[in-house]
């Protein structure tokens, strides 16, 4: 297997790493590759920070692995490469009624990112986790492949585990039924934080989700847009076309003024009495991926985005950080705000009943400084930040907020005694140090 | 009923993208090459998008035993026949040098293996009236180079037998496609130096298919690698030869 010699980042592109990667496309290339030369496994690189980094060590891409190779319409079972993108299976099968149970904001996530991170949708609140909807999955541990059921603690800690556990090199996934590639979208104006919460309480949508203004203050703070969701059988609209971001933006791009004007008019321009519309299945699931390379926006010095989660009765504290982000002046368009319900499939897995609130700012020591108030806010609120986006936090924090963290470091370290798959999050947190 | 597309060297990622893009449209696949396991893999992914039809065969450029099974199993088949040859190689130049008997499996994977495949598979798309080849060169065939010139030589052999070959076939009512890659980003030239420009596997398959529908002879894909090589093409030999590039 031939080593490419990369520089690479996160989506953020704040934290930069050179190393080695090798990118399989076969299966027999894989294992041999793990029973030599073992390495972390990674996807699309669509966790922010470092999770998806090995600074001057080597990487396996695992997105050439990327096949459906199996399914059952009578149980809904889907065997797929741990390669294969999220948006690619969309594609494929909800033309014919099925879909992933658990769609993140972006369809370039594979199938291994979305274990790895145990990632959660914007029907948390209903269906629950992706891992939950993991039926079953095949790892590589060095030479050995192994056969992860639920239930078992190796399954708990690969669930949300970071690729610590061994390298996914497939998975059967429980998909659900679904009327067509449509959806049905309801948006409308929230004018303030208690009127957005209300909203968003009151929702019995399968999916919903509410666009923050970040930028508003006083009376009109937490103003926003509550979007939400069914599937339809169609017509589908047409989807709308990519683009590409080709160049890094100057730092004008996404000042404070610029992002104050953008918000303001994303916020008009829903009819104060709301509108309903049909939308294609990828431009509800993933609006932000029709602008390839978007990050490019937040120019050479990338970003940083913060997600929390606190408990059903601290969306106080959640106010309380967008006054602090309000006042900051550092915020950019991309501020959401969400339900979650209490499922999650591993000891390392984010969700957690309550409110999630999650916020990009462009990287600066600024907003650093910001972050680092945020954090201690979600602390204190009995709350965690989600290890898919972070590239900031120190490991006190993180143990403090993973209680289940000590029972996971145990069953990774069975898993890769050698500690060949950690990677750079893994080191700058110190997971796997015994508690 | 969509064509049965016989693809060689089903492997690659240029193949894989290929035939994706022929399965959601429903056509049959014949996926073949000498890595059996794999080419099933491919071959339920490509039948879960949409393929009528899609299965694994096995295909040896350095073993003509292994093409009449191919050819009969296609014929089976009602309507066009097609055919797609993605089959090649390309060990280092230096390897060449340090054994020239390497040259044979060059030549073989690259031109002489697939041309002897299609010169099996014509009478069939004679005898249907319809079909097309889509055969992959490269520019390396469009000028010997320093750097790959036994595999530039085999490319460029390739391209004659393609031009022939479409001459052939069009007075039958088949067609041909000869397509020359610049730098794709594939298993082949992973972590190799001196790439540029490399193109995503999906966006030549892309050219490639609209290259079909418009029923072009031949194509560079991505299209400025025509204008590259027209440049590289007129430096006069006495320069040429002296340039590493
Ligand atoms: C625009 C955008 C929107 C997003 N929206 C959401 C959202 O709504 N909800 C949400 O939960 N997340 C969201 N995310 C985060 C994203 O879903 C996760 O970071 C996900 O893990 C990315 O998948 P990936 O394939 O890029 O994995 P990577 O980022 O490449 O890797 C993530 C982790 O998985 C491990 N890993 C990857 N593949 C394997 C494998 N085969 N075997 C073992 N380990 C592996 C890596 O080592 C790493 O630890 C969003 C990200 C973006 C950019
Ligand atoms: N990548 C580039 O930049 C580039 C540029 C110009 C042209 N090309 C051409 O594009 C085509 C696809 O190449 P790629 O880049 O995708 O590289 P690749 O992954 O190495 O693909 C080569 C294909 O050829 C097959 N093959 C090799 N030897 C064979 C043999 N003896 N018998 C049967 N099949 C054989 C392989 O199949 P198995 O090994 O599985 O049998 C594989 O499917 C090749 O013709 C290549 O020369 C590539």
């Amino acid at each position: 297997m031939r080593w490419k010699t990369l520089e690479y980042s996160g989506w953020g592109r704040s934290h930069r790493a050179r190393g080695d990667l090798a990118r399989p496309e076969r299966r027999a290339d894989l294992a041999r590759i793990c029973a030599e030369t073992p390495a972390p496994a990674i996807g699309m690189r669509r966790s922010y920070g470092d999770a998806a980094t090995n600074d001057a060590g080597r990487a396996i891409d695992m997105t050439r692995l990327d096949r459906m190779t199996g399914f059952d319409p009578d149980a809904g079972l889907l065997e797929v490469e741990a390669g294969t993108r999220l948006g690619e299976i969309a594609a494929a099968l909800a033309p014919r009624g099925w879909l992933p149970a658990v769609l993140p904001g972006t369809g370039f996530a594979t199938v291994g990112g979305a274990i790895a991170q145990d990632v959660h949708g914007k029907n948390h609140h209903h269906a629950g986790s992706f891992g939950q909807h993991v039926e079953s999955l095949t790892l590589l541990q060095g030479g050995a492949t192994v056969e992860v059921a639920p239930g078992t603690d190796l399954f708990l800690a690969t669930l949300g585990g970071l690729g610590q556990t061994g390298v996914i090199v497939s998975a059967r996934l429980r998909l659900m039924r679904v009327p067509g590639a449509a959806m049905e979208v309801r948006e409308t104006r929230a004018a303030h934080w208690s009127d957005h919460l209300a909203a968003l309480e009151r929702s019995d949508a399968p999916y919903c989700v509410g666009w923050i203004d970040a930028t508003a203050t006083g009376a009109t703070l937490g103003r926003g847009i509550v979007e939400e969701a069914r599937h339809s059988a169609g017509p589908v609209a047409a989807q709308t076309r990519a683009r590409k971001v080709a160049l890094d933006a100057p730092g004008l791009a996404l000042s404070a003024p610029v992002v104050r004007a953008f918000n303001a008019a994303y916020f008009n321009r829903i009819p104060p009495a709301g509108r309903t519309r049909l939308r294609a299945l990828p431009d509800f699931f993933f609006p932000l991926d029709r602008l390839h390379d978007w990050n490019r926006l937040y120019g050479k010095r990338g970003f940083h985005q913060f997600q929390c989660v606190v408990p059903p009765g601290a969306a106080k504290a959640l106010r309380e950080m967008l006054e602090a982000v309000a006042a900051s002046g550092l915020a950019s368009p991309l501020a959401v705000l969400k339900r979650m319900g209490p499922g999650r499939a591993g000891m390392l897995s984010f969700p957690m009943a309550g409110w999630t609130l999650a916020i990009d700012f462009p990287n600066g020591p600024a907003a650093r400084d910001l972050i680092a108030r945020l954090e201690a806010m979600a602390l204190a609120a009995e709350g965690r930040i989600y290890l898919a986006k972070d590239a900031l936090a120190a490991p006190a924090t993180i143990r403090a907020m993973y209680p289940e963290l000590g029972a996971w470091a145990h069953e990774a370290a069975r898993a890769d005694p050698q500690g060949y798959l950690a990677t750079d999050l893994v080191r700058r947190l110190q997971l796997r140090a015994p508690a | 009923m969509s064509d049965t597309w016989i693809i060689l060297g089903a492997t690659s990622a240029m193949a894989r993208a290929f035939a994706r893009s022929l399965a959601a449209e429903g056509a049959g696949l014949l996926l073949a090459g000498r890595d059996g396991a794999e080419l099933a893999l491919l071959a339920q992914d490509c039948r879960l998008r949409g393929a009528r039809l899609a299965e694994a065969m096995a295909f040896d450029t350095r073993d003509a035993a292994t093409f009449a099974a191919l050819i009969a199993r296609a014929a089976a088949e009602p309507g066009p026949i097609s055919a797609a040859v993605f089959a090649g190689s390309m060990p280092p130049q230096a390897a060449i040098d340090a054994d020239p008997a390497l040259i044979e499996g060059v030549v073989a994977d690259n031109f002489a293996g697939p041309a002897r495949f299609l010169q099996m598979l014509a009478p069939v798309i004679e005898a249907r009236g319809a079909g097309t080849v889509v055969g992959v060169g490269s520019v390396a065939g469009d000028r010997g180079r320093l750097g790959n010139y036994v595999y530039g030589a085999a490319k460029a052999g390739f391209h004659a037998y393609l031009s022939g070959l479409r001459n052939r076939l069009g007075r039958a009512g088949g067609h041909v496609v000869t397509v020359k890659p610049g730098f794709v980003d594939t298993a082949m030239t992973w972590g190799l130096p001196g790439m540029f420009l490399v193109a995503r596997p999906e966006a030549v398959a892309a050219d490639i298919r609209s290259a079909i529908l418009r029923r072009r002879n031949v194509i560079y894909t991505p299209f400025f690698w025509r204008w590259i090589m027209l440049i590289i093409r007129t430096i006069p030999e006495p320069i040429f030869k002296k340039l590493k590039i």
